[in-house]
C-alpha cells in the first residue's frame, strides 16, 4: 500500500490528507512538531482573548483521525532524504515514504534587527508563540507596554489581543497609512481611525531601529528609526509578515527559493515530493497572485488539488477568483477579485468608493475604464455573498450591472440596515449615471429557473 | 490541553476581574436578593409593597448597572473577552455555586413550597406573602409560589434582556429578537393571564372561570392544556372560553406549521417562547458550555424524541380518560378519539417515509419507525383492554410521572438550574417536545437554513463554541455546507460571532437548501464540478 507522508498538520496538509482518504485507501501519516492535533491557526488569537479554549480551535474531535486511518506523529523533521525516500525525525526515527507532501507553513519574518532574539521579543504564528505570549504578557502588571512592529493582519490582531487585557500598545507601521500596500487609501484611512478609537498608539511612518535589553537580557525598550525615540516596553511583537518555514530542507536537494519551488502541479524538482500551502512557491505567479500565497484559503485549495493528483487524477493548481477576508478589531473585511491601492494600480483600474457618514463601513469597487468590467470589490463592515460575486466575476459583469444588483450580493444578517440606496446615489453622482437599484431577488441569488 | 488559563486565575488579568462599578452593582443586586432571602426566612417586613419594590428595584438596577459598565464603554462588536477565564462562565467555582443555588431554588419551588411561605388554605407567609400586594394589584388574588416564580422569571428576562441588547447593540437581528422575547414574556406569559383571572366569575364568561392560560405556550410545551379541569374551565366560560380552546388546537395544527414552514422554528424558540427567552437573556453568559460532541448529539436525538412519544401517549391517555363512550351524547368518544390519533400519526409518518426518507439520517429513520410501531401497538392494546385502564397504564399515573419527570425535574431543575454547568439550552435541546416537533418540521419542510458563504470559513470555531444547542456549526461551514439542523433555534449568534461573515440565517426556496459541497468555492471550477458530481 502506498504510503503518503505529510509534513505539517495545518490546513493545507490536513485538507490533502482528508481528500486523499476520501479518494483512496492509501496509508497516510501526518508529522507535526507543533501540536498533536490539527487546529485552526487563525483562531489562536481568540484563545488569548478568552473567547475560546484551545480545544475549541480543533475542527475535528480527537477520534476523527483514528476513524479515518490518518496516523499522527508528533515529531520534528530534521532532514528529508530524497535518495532513499525517508524522513528523519529529531528523535532518530526514520519514516519511509512513497510520496511526500511538504506543508510546513511559515515562520515570522525577522529582518536582522539588533536585539530581535531577546527575551520578550516574539512573533505570533504558532501554538508555541501563543504559549509564549501568555508568559510574556499575562496581564498589564507584567507587561506594562507592548510594541508591535509591522502593520499587517497579524499586527492588528496582536494589538486587539493585548488590548483585551488592557495592556497599552504602541503600533509601529512603516507605511504612512495602515496596510496601504494592499488597501486603497479611503479604506486604509478608516482603519487608521478605528485603531485610534481602540486606544492603540498608532505610529505611522515609524520603523524599528533596534531593540534594547535590560541587565537580564530581556527587552527594555525599542528605538524608532525615523525619530530616534526610545519607547520603554516589556514585549515586542514582530509581525512584519511571514516567510516559508523550510530551513530543514536546505541539504535535501529539493529546489528552494523563498519557499519550496513547485510547478503548477505542486510538484517539486524531485519525483514524488510535493509542496502545498504557505511554504510552496510557484515558479511563476498565477495571474495577479503572489508566487508564495500565505493564506488559509489557498492552503486549503492546494490540498484539495494535490489530493486529486496523488490519487491518480493529475490536476493543475488553478485557483478560481481571488478572495480573502479579515477582521480589523471590530470591522469585518472581505475582498473579491483584484483591487489595488493607488500606488500599485494600473491606469485602466478605476475605483468607486463609498463610506458611511458615521459608522465604520465602506465599499470600494474596481472596474476597467474601457470595458467597464468588474475587477474587484472590497467591503468593510458589510458582508457579501461569495457565490454572487464569484458569479459576476466569472460572467465578466460590468460596473453598472454590479451597482444595480448590489442588493443581491448583501450577506448581512436579516433586519440589518442596507446601504445600497446611498451607495447608488454616490455612484450616480460620481460618474454622472442614473442607475436604479434592483430589488433583492431570491430567484437570482439561488439561481433558480 | 491548555492549562494556563486555569492557572492564571490568580493573576487577575483584566478580562476576568470586576471593575469598581461592577462591584457596587453586585452589592446592590445582592441587597435585593437578600431582602427576598430574609423574607423567606420569615423576617416580617412591615410595609410589603415598599420592601418588594425596593428588592425588585435593587436586583434590576444592580444587573443593569453591571452590564452598562461592561458594555457601554466598549465599541459595538463581539466582546466575548475573558468568557473562558471567568469562573462563572467556564464551570469554575462560581459556576458550580450558581448552579447549586439555582437547582436548590427549583427543588424548593417545585417540591417544598412551604419553605417559601405557601400555606394551604391560610394566609401566605414568607417570601410569597411579600409578593401579595403585586399579585392583588394584577389579578386581585393573593400570591402563590407560581406567582413569585413568574414575577422573578419575567424580571430576569427583562433585566438580562437589557444586558443582551447592549451586548449586541450592533446587531439588529439580535435586538429585535430580544425585544420580542421581552414583550411576549411580559405581556403574554405574565400580565395577560393575571389580568384575565379578574374575569373569572364575570358574566362575560357566563360566570365560568378560565384556567391560567399563557397564550403563546403551545401543546406539547404546555402538556397540561387538554387536561380535564382545563377543558371544563374553557367550556364553562362562554364564547371566550371556547375560542381559547379552539385557539389552543389551531396553534398546534395550523399556526405553528405555517410559521415554521416560512421561518423555521426560530419564530417560536428564540422570538416568542419563555423558556427560550430566559435561555437567551439570563442564560446568555452560559451558551458556550453546551456539549458539541457527536455522542451528545446522539443522546439528544434519542432523549428528545422519547419525550415526544411520552407526551403524546400521556396526553392521549388523559383526554381518553375523560371522554365518554356514547356517540349520541357527544361526537367525540373514546374510540373515535383514539382512531383519530392513530389516523393522524399514520398520515404524518406515512408522508415522511414516502417523500422525505432520503433527508433523514439512518438511525433517525429507525427511531421514527420504532416509535411509530410502539405507539400504534399501544393504541391497539386499548381495544383489548378494559375501560378502566388506558393502554398499559392508568392515565393519571402517566400524567403525574410526566409532570414530575419532564415538567419539573427536566425543564426546571436540570434545564435551568444547570445553566452554569451544561449551558443555557439543555431543556430545549434534550427535553422540549415542542422543540422536537418543530425541529422535525424544520429539518424536512421549512424554508429556513443557515447559508454558508462560499469558501470564506477559516474553521476558527467561534460558531460552534457559542452555539447554545451544541451544534457543531463549523463542521458544516468548513465544508461549504448549509446548516439545516432540527435542533437549530435560530438565535443567530453563530452568524454574529463569525469573524469572516460566513453564516447567514435566511428563508429561501426548498430547492438546494441542503447542499454538500466538499470542494469549497474558490478553487478550480473544473475540480469543483468534478467532485460535486459524485
Amino acid at each position: 500500500m502506498e504510503h503518503i507522508v505529510i509534513i505539517g498538520n495545518g490546513i493545507a496538509g490536513v485538507t490533502a490528507a482528508r481528500h486523499i482518504r476520501k479518494l483512496s485507501d492509501k496509508k497516510i501519516t501526518i508529522i507535526s512538531s507543533e501540536t498533536q492535533y490539527f487546529f485552526s491557526r487563525t483562531a489562536l488569537m481568540y484563545v488569548y482573548m478568552g473567547h475560546m479554549k484551545f480545544e475549541h480551535t480543533q475542527p475535528y474531535e480527537n477520534h476523527f483521525w483514528k476513524k479515518n486511518r490518518i496516523d499522527l506523529i508528533q515529531g520534528f523533521v530534521t532532514q528529508v532524504s530524497t535518495g532513499d525516500k525517508k524522513v528523519l525525525l529529531e528523535d532518530g526515527q526514520a519514516i519511509p515514504y512513497d510520496r511526500l507532501i511538504i506543508a510546513t507553513g511559515s515562520k515570522p519574518n525577522k529582518f536582522g534587527w539588533p536585539g530581535q532574539d531577546l527575551d520578550g521579543v516574539q512573533g505570533l504564528y504558532s501554538k508555541q508563540d501563543l504559549d509564549l505570549l501568555e508568559k510574556n504578557a499575562p496581564n498589564n502588571t507584567v507587561c506594562q507596554r507592548a510594541v508591535i512592529v509591522g502593520g499587517g493582519l497579524i499586527g492588528i490582531e496582536l494589538a486587539e489581543m493585548l488590548r483585551t487585557r488592557d495592556i497599552p500598545v504602541t503600533f509601529l507601521v512603516r507605511e504612512n497609512s495602515f496596510w496601504n500596500g494592499v488597501l486603497p487609501s479611503g479604506e486604509s484611512q478608516m482603519i487608521n481611525e478605528h485603531i485610534l478609537e481602540h486606544h492603540i498608539d498608532l505610529r505611522l511612518n515609524a520603523s524599528l531601529k533596534e531593540i534594547l535589553a535590560d541587565e537580564n537580557g530581556r527587552v527594555k525598550s525599542v528605538v524608532v528609526a525615523e525619530t530616534g525615540e526610545e519607547i520603554p516596553c516589556n514585549l515586542v511583537g514582530l509581525t512584519a509578515g511571514v516567510t516559508p518555514n523550510i530551513d530543514f530542507l536546505k541539504d535535501s536537494g529539493i529546489e528552494l527559493g523563498r519557499g519550496v519551488k513547485v510547478n503548477r502541479f505542486l510538484e517539486t524538482n524531485i519525483a514524488d515530493v510535493y509542496a502545498i500551502g504557505d511554504c510552496a512557491e510557484q515558479h511563476e505567479a498565477i495571474g495577479n497572485r503572489r508566487p508564495v500565497e500565505a493564506v488559509w484559503y489557498t492552503g486549503r485549495m492546494m490540498g484539495e488539488t494535490l489530493a486529486q493528483t496523488i490519487c491518480g487524477n493529475k490536476m493543475e493548481y488553478r485557483p478560481g477568483h481571488w478572495f480573502n477576508s479579515a477582521k480589523f478589531l471590530d470591522i469585518e473585511y472581505q475582498t473579491y477579485g483584484w483591487i489595488f491601492p493607488e500606488k500599485k494600480k494600473k491606469e485602466n483600474e478605476v475605483h468607486f468608493h463609498w463610506r458611511h457618514a458615521k459608522e465604520k463601513k465602506c465599499i470600494t469597487i474596481a472596474f476597467d475604464q474601457e470595458s467597464k468590467q468588474l475587477l474587484g470589490i472590497n467591503t468593510f463592515g458589510i458582508r457579501l455573498r461569495h457565490q454572487v460575486i464569484d458569479q459576476w466575476l466569472k460572467e465578466k459583469r460590468d460596473i453598472d450591472f454590479v451597482i444595480a444588483h448590489l442588493a443581491d450580493a448583501n450577506f448581512d444578517p436579516e433586519f440589518y440596515r442596507t446601504y445600497e440606496p446611498e451607495v447608488i446615489f454616490k455612484f450616480n453622482t460620481d460618474f454622472g449615471k442614473s442607475i436604479k437599484l434592483k430589488k433583492k431577488s431570491l430567484k437570482r441569488i439561488f439561481q433558480l429557473g | 490541553m491548555s492549562n494556563y488559563d486555569k492557572s492564571m486565575a490568580l493573576t487577575g488579568q483584566p478580562p476576568k476581574s470586576l471593575s469598581l462599578n461592577q462591584k457596587f452593582a453586585t452589592v446592590l443586586g445582592m441587597i435585593g436578593m437578600g431582602i427576598l432571602l430574609l423574607a423567606s426566612l420569615n423576617v416580617s417586613f412591615p410595609n410589603k409593597t415598599l420592601w418588594l419594590t425596593v428588592s425588585l428595584l435593587a436586583i434590576s438596577l444592580g444587573t443593569i448597572w453591571f452590564s452598562w459598565d461592561a458594555y457601554s464603554k466598549k465599541l459595538p462588536g463581539i466582546k466575548n473577552d475573558g468568557v473562558w477565564f471567568k469562573s462563572i462562565s467556564s464551570r469554575g467555582l462560581w459556576g458550580w455555586m450558581a448552579g447549586l443555588a439555582l437547582t436548590g431554588f427549583y427543588i424548593i419551588l417545585y417540591f417544598y413550597p412551604e419553605y417559601l411561605g405557601q400555606v394551604n388554605g391560610g394566609e401566605n407567609k414568607g417570601v410569597i406573602a411579600l409578593f401579595d400586594p403585586l399579585s392583588k394589584l394584577l389579578s386581585g388574588n393573593p400570591a402563590s409560589q407560581w406567582f413569585v416564580y413568574g414575577t422573578l422569571y419575567t424580571v430576569a428576562i427583562l433585566i438580562f434582556g437589557v444586558k443582551f441588547l447592549w451586548k449586541y447593540r450592533h446587531n439588529r437581528y439580535e435586538r429585535l429578537r430580544t425585544f420580542s422575547v421581552m414583550f411576549f414574556q411580559l405581556a403574554f406569559a405574565f400580565i395577560i393571564p393575571e389580568v384575565m383571572a379578574r374575569l373569572n366569575g364575570h358574566k362575560i364568561l357566563n360566570g365560568g372561570s378560565l384556567p391560567y392560560y399563557d397564550l403563546k405556550s403551545v401543546w406539547p410545551l404546555n402538556y397540561y392544556n387538554f387536561e380535564g379541569y382545563r377543558i371544563k374551565g374553557f367550556l364553562s366560560s362562554g364564547d371566550i372560553g371556547f375560542a381559547l380552546l379552539i385557539f389552543g388546537i389551531l396553534s398546534i395544527f395550523v399556526i405553528t406549521p405555517i410559521l415554521t414552514y416560512k421561518y423555521g422554528k426560530r419564530w417560536y424558540c428564540s422570538w416568542v417562547c419563555g423558556c427560550g427567552g430566559l435561555a437567551e437573556t439570563a442564560g446568555d453568559a452560559f451558551r458556550q458550555l453546551s456539549d458539541k460532541s457527536v455522542s451528545a448529539w446522539k443522546i439528544e436525538r434519542w432523549v428528545v424524541h422519547s419525550v415526544v412519544v411520552f407526551v403524546t401517549l400521556m396526553t392521549t391517555a388523559v383526554v381518553y380518560s375523560y371522554l365518554g363512550t356514547d356517540t349520541s351524547k357527544y361526537w367525540l368518544t373514546k374510540s373515535t378519539f383514539l382512531i383519530g390519533v392513530a389516523v393522524l400519526l399514520t398520515f404524518v409518518f406515512g408522508w415522511v417515509m414516502l417523500f422525505k426518507r432520503d433527508q433523514l439520517q439512518k438511525d433517525a429513520q429507525y427511531g421514527a419507525i420504532g416509535y411509530f410501531v410502539i405507539i400504534m401497538a399501544l393504541i391497539g392494546f386499548h381495544f383489548f383492554s378494559d375501560g378502566g385502564h388506558v393502554f398499559l397504564f392508568k392515565s393519571e399515573t402517566l400524567r403525574k410521572t410526566y409532570s414530575f419527570l419532564i415538567g419539573s425535574i427536566f425543564s426546571g431543575v436540570i434545564g435551568t438550574g444547570f445553566y452554569p454547568i451544561f449551558g443555557s439550552r439543555v431543556w430545549c435541546r434534550f427535553g422540549c417536545p415542542m422543540a422536537a416537533i418543530l425541529g422535525f418540521q424544520q429539518r424536512l419542510f421549512s424554508r429556513f437554513r443557515i447559508t454558508t458563504n462560499g469558501g470564506q470559513c477559516i474553521s476558527c470555531g467561534n460558531c460552534s463554541t457559542y452555539c447554545e444547542m451544541g451544534i457543531d456549526v463549523r463542521a458544516y461551514a468548513q465544508k461549504g455546507e448549509n446548516i439545516v439542523r432540527a435542533s437549530c433555534v435560530g438565535c443567530g449568534i453563530c452568524s454574529a460571532v463569525c469573524p469572516r461573515g460566513v453564516l447567514k440565517l435566511e428563508n429561501g426556496p426548498l430547492e438546494g437548501r441542503i447542499d454538500s459541497n466538499q470542494i469549497l468555492l474558490g478553487n478550480d471550477v473544473d475540480l469543483m464540478s468534478l467532485v460535486n458530481q459524485k
